[in-house]
């Protein structure tokens, strides 16, 4: 078997992206769509992380600090606008968000 | 002895994050939840694989720590217990899966394209001291936007989750 490389952790991260997206696409709860997005960055922060490491550089890991402190901004505010469209809807569906529909 | 931490963590991620998105037990957001606080802390484990130390601690405190239980309580308030019961539609799953496996297989073979390109065992160790250096030389100004981000996310949260908007 080879030694664990770059690519390794590359497809592992792909994996998890792509994991991420399936839930964004298929899912209809939208905090599970919201986990789904936090899936998806951290699968970016491996990626980044990894080509930090394998190039020898820190300046990827700063890059991942910055996309965890806006990450956690972004949760912070969405979570604020579903409790508010809950108040309105009752609801966390996304098939029941249809105001902008004509 | 490496190699095999890399594989049990890897395969722990991906197998939680499965349960994340496409649980077959329950709908639940609350099991999504959990299981993605352990997918976020074996991914922690693979940064510390990665010499990453400082990124490994910031994700578990801010991540599992912080962001996670704001979902939990955010889902507590919420109540969605009819939310479970509703189904997926087939035609939308199977047209997404479509999509999302042609992506993935796009992402796999072009990383395995260009092969063993990072054998070399590199010596970059993401220690506290090395990273706060460089986030106070040369990443001084991204990082003085930042709190004005976290700022105005703070000032726009309060503002959102007020009674009344007038």
């Amino acid at each position: 078997m080879k030694p664990v490389g770059l690519e390794h952790y590359l497809v592992v991260s792909g994996l998890l992206f792509c994991l991420g997206l399936w839930g964004v696409i298929v899912r209809r709860n939208l905090l599970i769509i919201y986990m789904s997005l936090e899936l998806m960055l951290n699968a970016a922060n491996l990626a980044l992380v990894a080509f930090s490491r394998f190039n020898n550089k820190l300046d990827g890991q700063v890059m991942v600090f910055f996309v965890i402190t806006v990450a956690a901004a972004e949760v912070a505010v969405g979570l604020a606008l579903i409790v508010a469209l809950y108040r309105k809807k009752q609801s966390a569906h996304v098939e029941d968000l249809t105001t902008m529909k004509s | 002895m490496h190699d095999a931490f890399f594989y049990i963590f890897a395969i722990l991620t991906v197998f939680c994050a499965v349960m994340v998105v496409a649980n077959p037990v329950s709908r639940s957001p609350i099991t999504s939840a959990m299981f993605l606080v352990l997918t976020i802390t074996c991914m922690a484990a693979l940064f510390v694989q990665l010499h990453a130390f400082f990124l490994a601690a910031v994700q578990i405190l801010v991540y599992a720590g912080a962001v996670m239980v704001l979902f939990l309580f955010v889902i507590m308030l919420l109540d969605l217990k009819e939310e479970e019961r509703r189904r997926i539609k087939a035609v939308s799953a199977g047209l997404g899966t479509l999509a999302v496996g042609s992506i993935l297989f796009l992402i796999i073979k072009s990383t395995l394209q260009f092969g063993q390109a990072g054998a070399i065992p590199p010596h970059t160790e993401g220690s506290t001291a090395s990273l706060g250096k460089l986030l106070f030389s040369n990443y001084v100004l991204p990082f003085e936007i930042l709190s004005l981000l976290l700022l105005v996310a703070m000032v726009g949260v309060i503002l959102l989750s007020k009674k009344d908007l007038k």
